[in-house]
């Protein structure tokens, strides 16, 4: 088992980080995690998501977490992104490959992969 | 679902629907079946609930938040011989202890028997999503056993939240040495 004291080393480097989190009015990555979402892949989505925003530096602005059922199941997994100011932006039928995409072109630079939204949902 | 692991992530997110602030999931493993227990201590289901959840063609508007899971998961236990069981009290029923425990049986060495998966993805996807819930995790094989406590995580971690990105990796790689030796 790997020691609690790595825990503690986190912490200690969590210290400012913490404060300035809370400050910050982020970006909000969620992911569609009731029964129809996880059959059909949302897990490893997420979890590229949680590793991408890291990857990229954006832990700090973007956070990932999950909702229910979101009522269009035969898209899923389905990912809705809120920015305060701008409209929602919901991705469907996402893969580990296409969230890489999203985090790069629209988490980072602001460019939303619209071939990949809804509306562009064969 | 490809691997049980996806059900017993699914089963759990009902446990997270139900207000719960501590979920203890248990595998238990012989040479020929594996156990799956999911236990909180949310909200509850009334004994007439607990019966309507089995059946998917029985789902009326209110009790669609429960929709496929319990079917599914009950189907992948019954295809290998084994079942499910659900035990389930209301704050009602029993102010202190209310809760709901889902238990799967399944026979491992049967051909229909879906594969465990990666339970360590399972893991670290529900605390990702829900740091705020203690979740309880082991996993007692022949050869051994596996473990991971939130709370004594969150003694070490003070305020830190346990989905900062540095503790997820953590989780990650004490769970996979602890695999390595079961």
């Amino acid at each position: 088992m790997k020691s609690l004291a790595e825990l503690a080393a986190i912490r200690e480097r969590m210290k400012d980080k913490v404060v300035l989190r809370e400050g910050v009015a982020g970006t909000r990555v969620v992911v569609g995690m009731a029964t129809c979402g996880i059959s059909a892949g949302a897990r490893p989505v997420l979890n590229t998501f949680v590793e991408e925003v890291n990857n990229e530096g954006l832990a700090d602005t973007v956070t990932v977490t999950q909702t229910g059922c979101i009522g269009i199941c035969q898209y899923e997994p389905v990912v809705e992104i809120f920015e305060a100011g701008k409209d929602k932006v919901t991705y469907v039928k996402m893969t580990p490959d296409k969230v890489k995409r999203v985090v790069a072109e629209h988490l980072k630079k602001g460019n939303i992969v619209s071939e990949y939204t809804i509306g562009n949902a064969q | 679902m490809k691997e049980l692991s996806l059900n017993i992530l699914d089963i759990t997110e009902n446990s997270v629907k139900a207000g719960a602030d501590l979920i203890h999931i248990t595998l238990t493993e012989t040479d020929e079946t594996l156990t799956v227990a999911i236990e909180d201590n949310g909200c509850g289901m009334t004994p007439e609930f607990v019966e309507q959840v089995k059946d998917p063609f029985c789902t009326s508007r209110t009790t669609r938040k429960v929709g496929l899971g319990i079917p599914l998961l009950t189907l992948a236990a019954r295809q290998t011989g084994g079942d499910v069981a659900i035990e389930s009290k209301t704050a009602e029923m029993d102010p202190v202890h209310h809760g709901t425990k889902t238990s799967g049986l399944f026979y491992k060495n049967h051909i229909d028997f879906t594969p465990l998966g990666n339970m360590i993805e399972t893991v670290c996807t529900l605390i990702q999503c829900n740091p705020h819930i203690d979740f309880e995790y082991t996993h007692t094989t022949p050869k051994g056993e596996v473990r991971l406590s939130t709370k004594q995580m969150r003694e070490v971690l003070g305020e830190v939240p346990l989905n900062t990105y540095e503790v997820i990796v953590w989780i990650r790689d004490d769970l996979t040495e602890q695999y390595q030796s079961v």
